[in-house]
């Protein structure tokens, strides 16, 4: 189990990977976490041993053909505020149904559905997810906990997320239909922890995500057109 | 043969006594051994002693590929359509699809995904494994959503798809001849579910179609825009949970009891990544729509799909809806089930799923002193015939009416013609209208999938006030059915009649007995 050493981070810059469908994702197998309270005066920062987060493999195959075994040098990290939610955040929290009129291959209602993102959740989290009148959140990573996802096949959910610039997800765990679009689509990095990170976080404290370890052939090509393409199932669209 | 890695699950409160009951793979461990399931750490079992069974290492073929084990239903089929002799749970594999659905709310981004990836000028598939149903939003004024059904038509013009069910005129559904209604109703009732086949739907209920003993799960537009370029997905086996389902039905309870009570058992993640396969005499003595209703649900518990063996019944019922050959697949005696729950159907009682998750299960006696707002009976899980037909019985044996306004949406055209032509049983030749009628609940409404998913602001019946509503439809997370203040107690056609004459949440049996 990998030490989280919890780096301090004194900046607080808004940073986090361009989401494209070709991006090579580094392998991971846990990832160490830091954590700065945004609004706190303490120097001490927890010891996060407890908190390792594993990079969900379920969705992946350990004999595919293209599977990247070298681990990159130059690892990403997904740096931001972090939005906490609770257990079983279905589909119709993240984008109620009524919205399911915008078509994610078009890009104007592709940045609509991104205003849209998380607006079912009840009156019970005070705090927006993206400013009315807004298309983009201030939040770039969503800390979730059991369950994540459940409900509808909806892909407008995960694109609803990635559009309004969520770049990963970190759940304790997921539903599959939802993981699944995440990783077809490339749009938010689908990650799981260990623990209830959803009770040790709190909205706008600022998080750093750093993935180190093994991780599956399908993110890694990209999604899944660009592993079928890798691996020859499907052509190259130039051919 | 004994298989050491399979636990075996208790459900105390309904268990049938365990020395009565002929296990056929659980000999060993069966007698005084329960043990609760690893992921349920927050929703432990209270009465369940938990004994952990050694996991047995996975089990690889040979490369003669002489050796093979027993598989599960779900694992033969997928073998099958991946075209390998063996699988196991947990493997990947690229599996060929005979039947790809899609609706007005998915079809137009996976037609969009199909043309970016594949070109402008690609060609789906097989154009006759394409079957493209309008049916979500349909009778609304809302603009994108008419548009989204333009571009169904565009495209499936343009590709000369054989299934489209098209719908022109807005103002009188009757008027297009093509036009179904809710997707995996009208998938069953137009005979594209047949037994040991791969169906795949860009809807999270595509998993209703299990209940032909068939592989049906639901998939995002991605995958599906992948599918339409090559017919095929890679999938990944899931191991499979049995549901061993005994004892005569109770004619106060319907096959939604029975799910909400297995949802309630295993949680709504109880079966995540995992197959769901309802066996046993009761599963044998239900009729395809109840089956239909019985694996409908089984994304509630986050199953991946669900199934029912084909049979007797199923061939009945598909021999003047399909000519195309199937073989049905079936379950090995040594297969390896994940775990096993068994139930004595004559002890349950009717059910609630309370808000707001599918899984707050109580007896609906129970929640007698609920006062309701309203009830909907409709959508694809309690919309169809057969549950209008149980909901008339109860306002039939009532003769009373209804205390709250009290919706009905026929899942397809079809129901809603046999609402309107078939006599109920007991009523001296009167229609399920004529009955709900004189019950004064509201008219059928054209069907589709209506208010079940909330929908466009118009939509009929969409609850767009902080109600309460007892509702025959799959889901009642905060907001499902518009205001997200809303109350949803999930209830069986019986218990939702039930309550509509009382105007709170009401045990059938105060009418059916």
């Amino acid at each position: 189990m990998a030490a989280a050493a919890a780096a301090f981070s004194a900046s607080s810059t808004f940073n986090h990977p361009s989401k494209t469908q070709s991006s090579t994702f580094p392998s991971l197998t846990s990832l160490s976490f830091s954590r700065k309270p945004v609004s706190s005066v303490s120097s001490q920062i927890r010891s996060l041993e407890s908190l390792k987060l594993n990079r969900c493999a379920r969705f992946l195959s350990a004999a595919a053909p293209t599977a990247a075994s070298s681990a990159t040098s130059a690892t990403t990290t997904f740096h931001g505020l972090c939005y906490v939610v609770g257990d079983n955040i279905d589909t119709d929290q993240i984008i109620p149904a009524e919205y399911l009129t915008l078509v994610p291959s078009n890009p104007d209602e592709y940045e609509k559905l991104g205003s849209y993102a998380l607006i079912g959740l009840p009156a019970s989290y005070q705090t927006r997810f993206v400013e009315p009148g807004a298309t983009k959140t201030k939040y770039s990573i969503v800390i979730g906990g059991d369950n994540f996802g459940c409900g509808s096949s909806r892909e407008h959910a995960p694109v609803a997320l990635g559009a309004s610039g969520v770049a990963a997800v970190v759940a304790e765990s997921y539903a599959r239909i939802f993981f699944r679009n995440s990783v077809a689509t490339g749009e938010v990095y689908p990650l799981e922890s260990e623990g209830r990170l959803c009770e040790e976080c709190s909205t706008g404290d600022v998080v750093t995500i750093k993935p180190i370890g093994d991780a599956g052939p399908v993110i890694e090509a990209g999604g899944i057109f660009a592993y079928a393409r890798k691996s020859g199932m499907i052509p190259s669209r130039d051919a | 043969m004994i298989m050491a890695s399979s636990p075996v699950v208790v459900s105390s409160s309904v268990l049938v006594e365990k020395k009565d009951v002929g296990l056929s793979a659980f000999r060993s461990q069966a007698a005084t051994f329960a043990f609760s399931a690893p992921a349920s750490k927050k929703r432990a079992f209270g009465k369940i002693v938990s004994v952990m069974a050694p996991q047995q290492s996975e089990r690889k073929t040979s490369t003669t590929g002489a050796v093979k084990t027993g598989m599960t239903m779900t694992e033969k089929i997928l073998a099958r359509a991946s075209e390998k002799s063996q699988l196991s749970p947990g493997e990947n594999v690229w599996v060929n699809v005979d039947v790809l659905m899609t609706h007005d709310v998915c079809g137009p981004g996976a037609f969009g995904i199909f043309k970016k990836e594949f070109g402008e000028n690609a060609k789906v598939w097989d154009r006759e494994k394409l079957v493209v149903i309008p049916e979500h939003y349909i009778f609304t004024t809302d603009e994108r959503a008419n548009r989204n059904v333009d571009i169904l038509r565009d495209f499936c013009t343009e590709q000369n798809i054989k299934y489209f069910y098209d719908i022109k005129d807005l103002g009188n559904f009757r008027a297009n001849p093509d036009y179904k209604g809710v997707c995996h109703v009208a998938l069953a009732q137009e005979g594209h579910c047949r037994p040991g086949e791969v169906l795949l739907g860009t809807d999270s209920h595509t998993c209703t179609a299990g209940a032909f003993g068939q592989f049906a799960t639901g998939i995002g537009i991605t995958d599906a825009g992948f599918v339409l370029g090559t017919g095929k997905l890679l999938l990944k086996v899931p191991p499979t949970l049995k549901f061993v389902m005994d004892g005569e039905m109770p004619d106060y309870l319907l096959a939604k009891d029975l799910i909400l009570q297995i949802i309630g058992e295993i949680s709504v993640a109880g079966a995540t990544y995992k197959s769901m396969e309802f066996v046993g005499s009761t599963v044998e003595s239900l009729t395809m729509e109840e089956r239909m209703t019985l694996c409908n649900m089984v994304v509630e518990a986050g199953g991946k799909n669900g199934v029912i063996p084909a049979d007797s019944t199923t061939y009945k019922y598909l021999q003047d809806k399909t000519s195309v050959s199937y073989e049905p697949v079936y379950s090995d005696g040594q297969a390896r089930f994940l775990s096993e729950y068994r139930f004595d159907v004559s002890k349950l009682e009717p059910l609630v799923a309370k808000p707001h998750s599918p899984d707050n299960r109580a007896l609906a006696r129970e929640c007698k002193d609920v006062k309701i707002d309203r009830v909907y009976i409709g959508s694809c899980t309690g919309g169809k015939t057969e549950d209008f037909m149980a909901a008339a019985k109860v306002f039939l044996a009532s003769g009373k009416k209804v205390k709250v306004p009290t919706f009905l949406v026929p899942a397809t055209q079809k129901v809603w013609m046999d609402i309107y032509s078939i006599p109920v049983p007991g009523s001296g030749g009167k229609t399920c209208s004529q009955i709900f009628e004189e019950a004064g609940c509201d008219t059928p409404a054209s069907p589709n999938c209506g208010a079940c998913l909330g929908g466009p602001r118009d939509t009929y019946a969409r609850m767009n006030e902080p109600q309460v509503c007892v509702s025959t439809t799959n889901r009642n997370f905060p907001g499902r059915m518009g205001h997200k203040e809303g109350q949803i107690y999930l209830a069986s056609p019986y218990t939702a009649a039930a309550s509509a004459l009382t105007g709170f949440v009401t045990d059938p049996r105060e009418f059916l007995q």
